[in-house]
């Protein structure tokens, strides 16, 4: 069974390496261009990364409050989990709708809810200042509940000797956090960010939806850039060497994801 | 002194709830909004300030949704390449997780985080130009074949740790009954393992479901999936709210109630098998 298998898969391996490379070969030119001549790329990349941190910063940390929050008994756990579980699988595409009406500068619901709180309308996804900001919370509403899923999965294998210890030795309750919950959490939490982390950096759909990397390239991030470039400009070598780049960036996370699965154990 | 503590409590316990009710209102907010703009007649869609909870219910936008655009062909298209995607993934991905499981391949079962991680761009490019060679664009197999890409890994990768729980010992003393490999496969494995193949079914239906990166560039006319449907109605200048929502509640209804029905294995499948729960 095993080699049919292996072959299979590997099949689907073979046409990525076979058919990158491009007709005509021009060594490492594209590289350099990426790298030294263009810099819509680096701009790209800048607010790729940007992006990233911005919307799992957020979410890490809205993610482990709640998580902190839930993490006892109380009567509706299962609602929460329910609940938490649907923005990560509802379509993008629709949310992404969704979120373009709600973000409507005249019409949409975001304006009313901010006025309603007292503060001054935004022009959310419609303006190159704030569109970038107005994506990632998008992504922030859609993933919190992954990260809060985890650290409350990781919250509940804590033993409970260490904070007898610090109770008798009179800690504070945020001591007792700072000093014992954040250390034993690590693991678990920098697996949940590593892997938020990794898709956010290859988000596509909401963005592409949302804004198409507008209004004036101020949401294109490297995967619009790369798609523009590929399906709309159709120069497909260029824009392979950009995925390779793409590729190299969520590589260099992934590979420290590989090596803390490996040293964590839970 | 007792009815000061019950107060005590009774205020955390309030305070709690409110907590919670907070942090979960943006969840649940925007699915209202979505299903309540659905339902609403485009005058009481686009009014300002919105009606939050009183307006009139129409099915308007619903009736154009399928009168104006051909979206029972796109339904059935989504579901075709969803279905097609998830068997052909089990029945690549069954066997290959349970020869990685048993047999320790350690390599083999990084290639799959690695296939996990590379964008999905990254294939995109040489697939359209091998698709369009092969004049399989806007096929249902090419779009079954690129979704396999997302849904095999994390098939391969959730049933791994599935098959290594299967006690060795079992499959042992079959093969000394002389099983074959296939039979203790089939017969003993399998069996074994069905709750991780439900969810890992799921989990591969669901990505290829909303998958839009691949379908945009390899569906046509004929093929179109739901989620390239609702990316047109934006670009065609739809501007009636009421049916935008309704392609989005019609298109994430399915998905919401499918994941409702395995909730417990769908936090192993997006994680990557990192947490399990």
């Amino acid at each position: 069974m095993y080699p049919i298998a292996y072959t299979g898969w590997m099949s689907l391996q073979e046409w990525f390496v076979s058919s990158v490379t491009p007709p005509r070969f021009i060594g490492l030119a594209n590289y350099w261009k990426i790298i030294l001549g263009d810099p819509r790329f680096r701009e790209a990349v800048a607010r790729t990364v940007y992006f990233t941190v911005l919307a799992v910063g957020a979410e890490t940390m809205l993610g482990l409050a709640m998580a902190l929050l839930f993490n006892r008994e109380f009567w509706g756990r299962g609602v929460l989990r329910t609940l938490a579980i649907l923005p990560m699988v509802a379509t993008p595409t629709a949310i992404g709708l969704v979120f373009v009406m709600m973000y409507h500068p005249t019409l949409g619901v975001a304006n009313y809810l901010v006025t309603l709180v007292g503060l001054s309308p935004f022009r959310w996804t419609y303006s190159s200042q704030t569109a970038l900001y107005a994506l990632a919370l998008v992504d922030v509403w859609q993933w919190t509940p992954l990260i809060m899923l985890i650290a409350l999965a990781g919250l509940a294998s804590l033993p409970r000797e260490p904070y007898e210890a610090a109770h008798i030795d009179g800690a504070s309750t945020l001591e007792a956090f700072w000093h014992i919950t954040l250390p034993l959490l690590r693991p678990a939490l920098v697996v949940a960010v590593l892997f938020r982390a990794i898709d956010a950096l290859k988000t596509f759909d909401i963005i592409f939806v949302m804004t198409q990397g507008g209004p004036a390239n101020s949401s294109e991030t490297v995967n619009i850039l790369l798609f523009n470039q590929a399906f709309s400009y159709f120069n497909l070598g260029y824009a392979s060497s950009m995925a390779v780049a793409l590729f190299a960036v969520v590589l260099g996370a992934s590979m420290i994801l590989i090596k803390v699965r490996r040293t964590a154990s839970w | 002194m007792v009815r000061r503590g019950g107060a005590r409590r009774f205020a955390s316990t309030a305070g709690f709830y409110g907590l919670a009710v907070l942090f979960m209102l943006p969840t649940v907010f925007v699915f209202y909004w979505m299903i309540t703009l659905s339902l609403k007649p485009q005058i009481e869609a686009t009014a300002y300030p919105p009606s939050f909870v009183r307006f009139s219910v129409s099915m308007a936008g619903y009736r154009e949704v399928f009168t104006k655009y051909p979206f029972l062909l796109y339904t059935w298209n989504s579901l075709v390449v969803a279905a097609g995607c998830t068997a052909l993934g089990l029945a690549v991905g069954l066997p290959a997780a349970y020869s990685i499981a048993r047999w320790r391949q350690q390599r083999l079962a990084l290639a799959i985080l690695v296939a996990r991680i590379i964008p999905g761009i990254a294939y995109l490019i040489p697939w359209y130009i091998f698709f369009r060679q092969l004049r399989m664009v806007d096929t249902h197999a090419a779009l079954i074949l690129t979704h396999l890409i997302v849904g095999l890994p994390i098939i391969i990768w959730v049933m791994i740790s599935f098959f290594e729980d299967v006690p060795p010992d079992l499959e042992d003393a079959a093969l000394i009954d002389g099983c074959s490999y296939f039979g203790v496969f089939w017969r003993i494995a399998l069996p074994l393992v069905k709750p991780g193949i439900v969810a890992t079914a799921i989990l591969s239906f669901v990505f290829s479901w909303n998958n839009f990166l691949f379908s945009v560039i390899l569906a046509g006319r004929e093929t179109r999936t739901l989620p390239i449907a609702v990316y047109n109605m934006i670009s065609y200048e739809e501007i009636n709210w009421g049916t935008l929502a309704a392609a989005a509640t019609l298109i994430t209804l399915p998905v919401l109630l499918v994941a409702l029905v395995a909730q417990r294995h769908i936090v192993t499948g997006l994680t990557f098998g990192a947490v399990k729960q």
